[in-house]
């Protein structure tokens, strides 16, 4: 009788070449120059490069401000969705999370073509509020959710042991709900740092984050600088992941129900 | 014995490293009512499932009518099982769940028909075909469950703890139930469950286990009466189980007195476990006609008699059963006779492990180094420790331990309590102690260097 | 009171700012006019040329929508068995290579596209795979599968441990049991794993764009952003936003309505 744990084996035969091997190549081409041969020329031209560190630095200026932007409107608009009081409708919840199922570049196109026709002028101010439009979503829904299922009976007990409702919100309501602000902050942040296209509309090709950059490198086949600077991003994702304590199953808990 | 229908020869099974079977021999006779009884983890449904054919063992054969199974995939044996939880198909109705494997089977339609309004009759739910399985009550998917099995006429019909999710009102009527239908039936029934009340009445033979072991086989009656060791007794019924000294033959001392009894062979001044029931202590009236005296100290009304304990002049606790309700501080005499003392060998009269000497004041077992007073053994041999039961310090905390562990069982013996403790090494330790405790607290373990003894290990 | 209608007003600012771009592009798919903003009277074409491919450049917008659902059909489907078979694995498995798959599992999900797009461009550059349906396809399939695996996990610890059991015990071979009594079971995490690794493939712009090779393979996502680069928006691309928009929003409402009870989530 075939054992049913291996029944993953196909998959986890996919994933080492589908995921591991290719993590793998970026490492590699990254420490090689043109001709192959192992060097650091490449990493070392990213810290010489002060336009590329211009960028990052900008990338992630951005992807905190986003997310800062997105936990400060979007956690208010999760508690009053995921709040019987005030909120009995399921239309309004569809509404708020629609946008996640539409093609981001043309909600992003669409925002910048509204802007161009209100004759606002595109820059760093529209690149934020774009970035806010399209990612508040992905804040709020895992939030809304956390709070949704959150048992009353906390809020209750705590109520029960004397706490005002003010003090019930900050001492109960908003540490049970962290994990849904962790998702949320992997499921915002992780993007916006990475994104190329989305910035490029939203600025009229203004301003360049890293992800442009890279996309560049790779166009230009100048594929071992593109390896050593998706290797730094890399490098960012997994220090965000491991500093919001998660290995993903937040993130994909917030996108995956 | 040619009627032997399942032959289990020195099975051994273990999960992850951890032994959960350990040399199981078992036989169970065509026509039978087996019952696997223990509590949580002690290997009843891993035997089951070998015997279903879920597992594999990983030493030993099952044998069904004296072939081996060993390459016989499950869906291959003519066994069926009856699920703890029923395991019915939600997406089927009841007709379709129980005509699932004979649809398999390819068994003509209109047979089919027949034979699975056959069983929703024996199981009493004729007119229930068409309702979903999720619609059902517990009850009524349990009958379900049967029929689904029974349909395919198996030659032995495995039950895992099938009563469990009722409750009781329901438990008990289906245990009358199952009993007839395994009468009219005739097929051979293994059961399995925690409970030993339902074990004593469904059962024509109960197989008790424990870690893994066969503790006891036999009738209810031969179970209840004469339990084999401490943990039969304590398994099945209420008992007071006490250390007992055997001084000679038909003469045992417990509880601080010097008893008669009928049991011998045990030799003279052998420690022993001796078991009496409670309502085997009899309370006396007459004070003149009592062999010991005690003072009531709490009173129970428990529906048909008074439960009570009883603490005799030397200090140890007694439970007991009457008829009459006695004032909590009353004194009262007691009397046991012989025929009811049960004695039986006790297991282990200290801790043993074996050791390896580091040097002459140290010395490692349990996968630590202990402090020792003093071995005289060479460093590197291999050495022989014991360390009395009531030298195994237990603390509240893991941390402040030695070792760590779990408490994995309590037998309460009178004056103490006999714990046993499952630490992390995979090892036990046995400790006794004053100190109440419960099942899984976590707790450190500490022994004293002068409550280590070391002794050269004969080979 | 007031709170209540404060609590509303916030709510429905945030819909009217999240859609007005979308609502925006809606009102000007009902006119004729080239020019963004632009209103020059009520009119279909914009409608018409889309399905008759009659505009210039609609033809190719045409041909992308089609590339983008068969990629995505495709990458759906073989995601969906193969996260679905990889899930009955993973909940039998134990210790230390059961994580290893879910951490695994979980890579695709928390990497920026970008990076799974750069990624695999190198997996194909190094084993000289000339790019095009096929790499595109694949690359999906990476990303789509965990999240399949995700969907069909869930199921498995809410089904009776025993399920498979009493199948084999009532005669059924594993594949049978497979077919008949797991499948069915485990159906509605399948659909939405399905549903959600189809979204995620017509979504996705990154990781085709540097799988998809200089064959000319064109998505909805790279149709765009060609287009954009290029200075103008296609108009025809106005009716396409417009219709997604309604097709999603009447598929997120049916599936809602129709299995309210079942789950109290919204995205399927």
């Amino acid at each position: 009788m075939i054992k049913r744990s291996s029944w993953a084996l196909p998959y986890l035969i996919f994933m080492i070449f589908f995921v591991a091997l290719p993590l793998v190549l970026i490492l590699v081409y990254a420490f090689q120059d043109g001709s192959g041969n192992f060097s650091f020329e490449n990493v070392l031209r990213f810290f010489s490069d002060s336009d590329a560190i211009a960028t990052f630095a900008l990338s992630l200026e951005v992807a905190i401000e986003n997310t800062v932007l997105c936990i400060l409107i979007g956690y208010p608009a999760a508690w009053i969705l995921a709040n019987k009081k005030y909120n009995r409708s399921a239309v309004t919840i569809i509404l708020f999370i629609l946008p996640m199922w539409i093609n981001a570049l043309m909600r992003t196109l669409a925002t910048a073509e509204l802007f161009n026709v209100l004759g606002i002028r595109l820059g760093k101010g529209t690149l934020l509020f774009g970035m806010v439009y399209d990612y508040l979503p992905f804040m709020i829904y895992p939030i809304y959710n956390v709070l949704n299922k959150m048992d009353k009976s906390f809020a209750e007990a705590a109520e029960d042991l004397g706490a005002n409702p003010f003090q019930v919100f900050w001492k109960v309501t908003v540490p049970l709900s962290m994990p849904g602000v962790r998702s949320g902050i992997l499921m915002v942040f992780m993007p916006t740092v990475s994104t190329f296209a989305i910035s490029e509309f939203l600025t009229n090709g203004k301003i360049k984050l890293f992800g442009t950059i890279i996309q560049e490198n790779i166009n230009s086949s100048m594929w071992n600088y593109g390896a050593a600077l998706s290797l730094i991003m890399l490098m960012i994702i997994g220090l965000t992941t491991l500093i919001s304590g998660d290995s993903g199953k937040a993130a994909a808990g917030g996108a995956a129900i | 014995m040619d009627n032997v229908i399942i032959d289990l020869q020195h099975v051994s099974h273990s999960y992850d490293g951890k032994q959960v079977l350990d040399d199981i021999n078992l036989q169970i006779r065509q026509g039978e009512f087996v019952t696997l009884l223990g509590p949580s983890g002690c290997g009843k449904t891993t035997t089951l499932r070998l015997i279903a054919g879920f597992l594999s063992p990983e030493e030993g054969s099952i044998l069904l009518e004296g072939k081996n199974l060993k390459d016989v995939p499950p869906y291959k044996r003519p066994l069926n099982t009856v699920f703890q939880r029923y395991a019915l198909f939600p997406h089927l109705d009841v007709y379709d769940n129980i005509a699932f494997g004979l649809k398999l089977q390819k068994v003509p339609s209109d047979e089919i028909d027949k034979r699975v309004r056959k069983v929703l009759k024996m199981v009493s739910m004729t007119d229930y075909e068409d309702r979903n399985v999720d619609s059902l009550s517990g009850g009524q998917q349990q009958r379900v469950a049967i029929a689904r099995a029974l349909v395919n006429q198996p030659k032995v019909l495995l039950l895992d703890e099938p009563l469990a999710a009722l409750d009781l009102k329901m438990r008990k009527d289906m245990q009358i139930e199952l009993k007839e239908m395994h009468k009219k039936l005739g097929i051979t029934f293994i059961y399995v469950t925690h409970d030993q009340e339902e074990a004593l009445t469904l059962s024509d033979t109960i197989v008790v286990m424990d870690r893994g072991r066969i503790q006891q086989v036999g009738t209810p009656t031969d179970i209840y009466n004469e339990p084999k060791n401490s943990f039969v007794a304590d398994f099945i019924g209420e008992s007071n189980i006490l250390n007992g000294l055997m001084i000679k033959d038909r003469r045992v001392r417990f509880a601080g007195y010097e008893f008669d009894c009928v049991d011998e062979g045990f030799g003279e001044n052998a420690p022993v476990d001796v078991v009496v029931r409670p309502e085997d202590v009899q309370i006396r009236k007459d004070q003149s006609k009592s062999m010991f005296f005690g003072t009531v100290t709490s009173c129970t009304f428990k529906g048909v008699y008074y439960q009570l304990f009883v603490n005799t002049e030397t200090g140890y606790e007694l439970m007991a059963q009457d008829f009459r309700q006695f004032e909590v501080g009353s004194r009262v005499g007691l009397c046991i006779l012989p025929e009811n003392i049960q004695v039986m060998n006790t297991e282990r009269i200290c801790n043993t492990f074996e050791a390896t000497v580091v040097d002459e004041n140290h010395v490692e077992f349990l996968s630590y180094e202990f402090e020792c007073g003093h071995a005289d053994l060479p460093a590197g041999s291999k050495a022989l420790v014991t360390v009395s039961f009531g030298k195994v310090d237990l603390m509240d905390h893991q941390e402040d331990g030695m070792i760590a562990g779990e408490v994995s069982s309590i037998l309460y013996k009178g004056d103490h309590y006999h714990i046993t403790v499952l630490l992390d090494s995979g090892d036990y330790i046995y400790a006794d102690t004053q100190d109440i405790w419960d099942k899984g607290d976590l707790v450190g373990v500490n022994i004293l260097p002068q409550d280590i003894n070391v002794a050269r290990a004969d080979d | 009171m007031m709170k209540k209608i404060l609590a509303k007003a916030y709510i429905w600012l945030i819909i009217i700012l999240l859609y007005s771009p979308l609502v925006f592009i809606a009102v000007f798919s009902f006119t004729e006019s080239r020019v963004l903003g632009n209103w020059t009277g009520f009119s279909l074409r914009l409608y018409e040329n889309l399905f008759s491919g009659g505009m210039q450049g609609a033809g190719s917008l045409l041909s992308a929508v089609e590339n983008t659902l068969l990629i995505a059909v495709a990458a759906a489907t073989v995601s969906t068995a193969l996260g679905t078979i990889a899930a009955i694995g993973v909940h039998n498995m134990k210790g230390k290579l059961k994580n290893t798959i879910q951490f695994m599992n979980g890579i695709p999900m928390i990497n920026p596209d970008v990076i799974t797009g750069v990624s695999l461009f190198l997996l194909f550059v190094f084993l000289h795979f000339s790019q095009g349906y096929l790499t595109v396809i694949l690359a999906h399939i990476t990303f789509c599968t965990p999240y399949v695996v995700l969907s069909v996990l869930p199921k498995l610890s809410q089904m009776n441990p025993n399920i498979y059991e009493a199948a084999l015990d009532l005669g059924a071979t594993p594949a049978q049991a497979l077919r008949k009594v797991m499948i069915p079971q485990l159906k509605p995490g399948m659909v939405s794993g399905f549903i959600l690794a189809f979204t995620m493939s017509l979504d996705d712009f990154a990781v085709t764009f540097f799988t998809r090779g200089t064959i000319g393979l064109d998505t909805l996502s790279t149709y765009i952003y060609t287009d954009a680069r290029k200075g103008g928006l296609t108009p025809e691309l106005r009716p396409l936003m417009t219709l997604i928009f309604f097709i999603i929003l009447i598929l997120l409402v049916v599936i809602n309505v129709r299995q309210p009870k079942q789950s109290k989530s919204i995205k399927g």
